[in-house]
C-alpha cells in the first residue's frame, strides 16, 4: 500500500457515478448475450475436449521423442484451456444464463484436484468479495507469504520465494489446500470438526481420482511408453501448475495494486465496492491467443468489476473501464506478462524481510503537510 | 477412471450426440411452413427414443439466442412413420419466444433436447364405430396425429380458425375429405364468430353417440366440458388443455412459497428472496449477497422474480436457477428451498 490513496482526489458522488456508469457497461454485455456467445464457449469445450483426446492418444506412443513433444504440449495447453477459459469461467456462473446443465457452475467439475464446489466457495465468495482486503482475502499470499507491506512479517516470511516457487510448480495442490484453509484448520481441535473432515475426505477422492487418470492408468495404456507417459502427464500438470500461478500472481500482486484495511470496507457501497475491485487487480496485455490462453484472466481488472459476465466480452469490456480510468485519473495497472511476472516476484523478494513501519512518506503528501 | 473428472459420454456426444445412451436429444432435420404462422419440425430423435402414441405431445429443449427454453408441443406424425422421424407443428405465437423462434429462424442441423413422449390424450386400444375431433386454432396439432395414425369408419371433425388460410393442414384435410375418410366442418371466427356449443345439435346432430377428443383453447374446452356434462356423456369427451404458465409480474411483490419447506410468507418487491427465506427460518445458501458469487442460486419452480440490479424478470421454467440475493418477487412464486 502506498502512503498516499490513489482515490482521495475523487469525491463521494463521483465514486456513486463510476458505479452507475459500470452498471451501465454491464448491462449493455447482459442485453446483448446471446447465441454467439453460447456458440464460443461450446466451440472451446468442444476444441479442450479433441485436444486433449488427441493428445493421450498420441502419448501412447510417448517412447518415441516427437510423440512425446507433441502430446505433452497438446495435454498442457488442454489442461490449461480445462482450467481457465472453460472450468474457471464456468464455475464463476458465466455461462449460467445459458441453462445448459451441462455448461453450469452447480454441475461443472475441472482437471483439478480441488473439487470445484470448494473453490467456488473459497474463490468466488471469499476472494472476489473481499479482494484484496487484509485479514478477509486469503489470496493475499495465500496465506504463506506477504506481499503487501502492511501485512505483518513473521520470520517464515524469510522462505517466501521457496514457498512461491514450490507452490508454483504444485499449484493444483496449493490451491486444494488452501480451499480447505488447512492451515488453519490443522490445529488439534479443528482437526476433528466433521465439517472439515467431509470437506478433507473429498479433496482425497479428488486426488485420488486424479492421480490415478494421470499416473496410472494412462502410463499402464501407453504398455511399453508406461515411464515416459507418465512422465508426460507430469511435465504437463507442472507446465500448467506453472503456468496458471504465473497468470494468477500476475492479477493482484504486481507493484501499483492496492491494497484495503478491513475497517475500509465497514459499510462499502456499490460504487466503493466497484473502486476496491479496480484499484485492487491487475491486467496482462498481449495478443488474443495470450488472452485465450490466461483464460481471460489477463483482464483481471474488468473480470473482478463483472466476475459473471461471459469471458469471452472482457476484451471489449476493457475498452470501456480503460476510459473510465482515464476519465477519473486512475492508475490502470497493466504489462505484458514478463514484466508483471517480474515485478510480483520482485515482490515476493522484497517483502520477505521485514519492512519499516511507519512508511516513508512520499513527497507528495510531504508537500501537502508543507502545504498544511 | 480413465476421463475422470469427465464421463467417457461427454467425449462420445462430440461424435455422435444421438446414439443409443445418450441423454435423449434430437436433430432438426427439416421445417415446413403450413400457414403464415405455422410450421412442422421434423425431428430426427436420438436412438433412446421409445416411440409414441398418436394424440401424445413431447417436451423439447430448444437454445433460443443461446438461452435453453423448454416447451411441449404436439406431435403430428402417424406412429409408424416409415423413416423415424417425428413432426411436431407449431403456431408462433404472440411473444412466444420457442414458437417464433422455430417458425421463423430454426435451421437443419440444429440439435434439440427431447423427452420421450407423453401424455394421455390417445385413442383407446378398441376402435370406437363413432368419432368427433372438436378443435381450434393450434388444437389440430394433437387430432392430426391421430388422424395421420388410425383411420375409423365414421370420423366428424368441427374445427375453429379464424380464416380459412389459418387452418393448419387444410389441404391434407380437404384430400382426406374428398377420399371420404372425413367430414368437416370448418368454422371461421372471424365471419362466423366463435363456435356457439349449442349449434353442435346442428353441425353433428349425433354428437352425443360419438367419441370425442377436443383440442383447444381453454373457452372452448371448458363449455364443451359443460355441455357434455349436461348431457351426461361425459365420459365420452377427451379433452387436451394447453397450460401456459400464467405469471402474474408485478412490482409488488407478492405470495413466496418455499415448497420444500412448506413455508408461506408475503413479500415485497424490493426484499431479496435471501433475506425473505432467512427471516422465514429457512436454511436458505447463501455467499456474497451482491449478485457475485452464485453462491445462492436456488431453482424456481413457478411464478416470477425481478433482478434487483436490472429489473429484469425471470419466469419459472424447468433448470431455471435464481440468485436468490439480487432477486425479489415479482407476483406469487415457488422457490425450492
Amino acid at each position: 500500500m502506498t502512503a498516499i490513496d490513489p482515490t482521495a482526489h475523487l469525491t463521494a458522488e463521483q465514486i456513486e457515478e463510476l458505479g452507475r456508469e459500470l452498471d451501465a457497461i454491464r448491462d449493455e454485455v447482459i442485453a446483448s448475450r446471446g447465441e454467439k456467445d453460447a456458440a464460443y464457449i461450446r466451440k472451446v469445450i468442444s476444441a479442450q475436449r479433441k485436444l486433449e483426446l488427441v493428445s493421450r492418444g498420441v502419448l501412447l506412443f510417448s517412447i518415441f521423442p516427437p510423440a512425446w513433444l507433441i502430446g505433452t504440449a497438446g495435454l498442457s495447453v488442454a489442461k490449461i484451456m480445462d482450467n481457465m477459459e472453460i472450468g474457471h469461467n464456468i464455475l464463476h456462473g458465466q455461462w449460467d444464463w445459458m441453462r445448459d446443465p451441462k455448461i453450469h457452475s452447480t454441475t461443472w467439475e475441472w482437471d483439478h484436484v480441488s473439487p470445484s464446489e470448494q473453490w467456488k466457495h473459497s474463490h468466488n465468495e471469499l476472494h472476489h468479495t473481499y479482494t484484496n482486503v487484509i485479514g478477509k482475502d486469503n489470496d493475499l499470499g495465500y496465506g504463506i507469504m506477504r506481499v503487501d507491506e502492511d501485512q505483518k512479517w513473521h520470520p517464515f516470511h524469510l522462505g517466501q520465494p521457496l514457498w512461491n516457487f514450490l507452490n508454483a510448480c504444485f499449484f493444483e495442490y496449493g490451491i486444494a489446500a488452501y480451499d480447505l484453509e488447512l492451515g488453519k484448520n490443522l490445529h488439534k481441535r479443528r482437526r476433528k470438526n466433521p465439517e472439515f473432515r467431509a470437506r478433507a475426505k473429498a479433496v482425497g477422492r479428488k486426488i485420488r481420482k486424479q492421480v490415478l487418470k494421470d499416473y496410472v492408468i494412462h502410463p499402464l495404456l501407453s504398455g511399453p511408453s508406461f515411464l515416459t507417459t507418465l512422465g508426460a502427464t507430469f511435465t504437463a500438470n507442472l507446465v500448467r501448475n506453472i503456468w496458471t500461478h504465473s497468470v494468477i500472481m500476475c492479477g493482484h500482486f504486481p507493484e501499483g495494486v492496492q491494497v484495503f484495511e478491513r475497517r475500509s470496507i465497514k459499510g462499502e457501497t456499490r460504487g466503493q465496492w466497484y473502486l476496491r475491485q479496480m484499484m485492487g487487480s491487475a491486467n496482462i496485455s498481449g495478443s488474443r491467443t495470450m488472452h485465450f490462453m490466461t483464460g481471460n484472466l489477463s483482464h483481471q481488472i474488468e473480470h473482478h468489476l463483472f466476475p459473471d459476465l461471459p469471458s469471452n466480452r472482457y476484451a471489449e469490456v476493457a475498452v470501456k473501464v480503460h476510459a473510465l480510468f482515464e476519465k477519473y485519473e486512475l492508475e490502470y495497472v497493466t504489462g505484458p506478462l514478463p514484466k508483471q511476472v517480474f515485478s510480483a516476484w520482485r515482490k515476493v523478494f522484497r517483502l520477505s524481510l521485514p519492512n519499516k513501519k511507519p512508511k516513508v512518506k512520499t513527497p507528495d503528501r510531504e508537500q501537502e503537510l508543507v502545504a498544511a | 477412471m480413465v476421463t475422470t473428472p469427465l464421463l467417457p459420454s461427454d467425449y462420445l456426444d462430440l461424435v455422435s450426440p444421438l446414439r443409443a445412451g445418450a441423454e435423449l436429444r434430437g436433430r432438426i432435420e427439416a421445417v415446413h411452413p403450413e400457414t403464415d404462422d405455422a410450421a412442422t419440425v421434423v425431428i430426427r430423435p436420438g436412438r433412446g427414443w421409445r416411440g409414441h402414441t398418436a394424440g401424445q405431445y413431447v417436451r423439447i429443449g430448444v437454445d433460443v439466442d443461446g438461452v435453453r427454453l423448454w416447451r411441449a408441443y404436439s406431435i403430428t406424425s402417424p406412429t409408424n412413420r416409415q423413416d423415424g422421424r417425428v413432426t411436431i407443428t407449431v403456431k408462433a405465437i404472440l411473444d412466444g419466444k420457442v414458437s417464433n423462434h422455430l417458425v421463423r429462424r430454426a435451421t437443419p442441423g440444429t440439435l434439440i433436447q427431447l423427452d420421450q413422449p407423453t401424455g394421455d390424450f390417445v385413442l383407446p386400444q378398441a376402435k370406437p364405430a363413432k368419432v368427433l375431433y372438436l378443435t381450434a386454432g393450434s388444437g389440430i396439432t394433437p387430432v392430426m396425429g391421430m388422424l395421420r395414425d388410425t383411420e375409423f369408419d365414421d370420423v366428424v371433425m368441427v374445427h375453429c380458425a379464424p380464416q380459412p388460410q389459418d387452418v393448419i393442414f387444410r389441404n391434407e384435410l380437404h384430400d382426406l375429405v374428398a377420399d371420404k375418410k372425413l367430414r368437416l366442418t370448418e368454422v371461421h371466427t372471424d365471419t362466423d364468430g366463435k363456435l356457439d356449443i349449442a349449434r353442435l345439435d346442428e353441425l353433428v346432430p349425433d354428437w352425443a353417440e360419438r367419441e370425442t377428443w377436443a383440442c383447444g383453447p381453454a373457452g372452448l374446452l371448458d363449455a364443451a366440458e359443460e355441455h357434455w356434462t349436461e348431457h351426461g356423456v361425459q365420459e365420452r369427451l377427451h379433452t387436451e388443455r394447453f397450460r401456459p404458465s400464467i405469471v402474474v409480474a408485478g412490482d409488488g411483490g407478492g405470495e413466496v412459497t418455499f415448497s420444500a419447506t412448506g413455508k408461506t410468507v408475503d413479500a415485497d418487491g424490493a426484499t431479496p428472496l435471501l433475506d425473505i427465506g432467512e427471516e422465514a427460518g429457512v436454511l436458505m445458501p447463501s455467499g456474497c449477497r451482491m449478485g457475485i458469487c452464485f453462491g445462492c442460486i436456488t431453482p424456481l419452480k413457478a411464478g416470477a422474480v425481478r433482478d434487483l440490479r436490472t429489473g429484469e424478470i425471470t419466469e419459472a421454467e424447468p433448470g431455471v436457477l435464481i440468485q436468490t440475493c439480487v432477486s425479489a418477487a415479482a407476483g406469487p412464486c415457488d422457490i425450492e428451498r
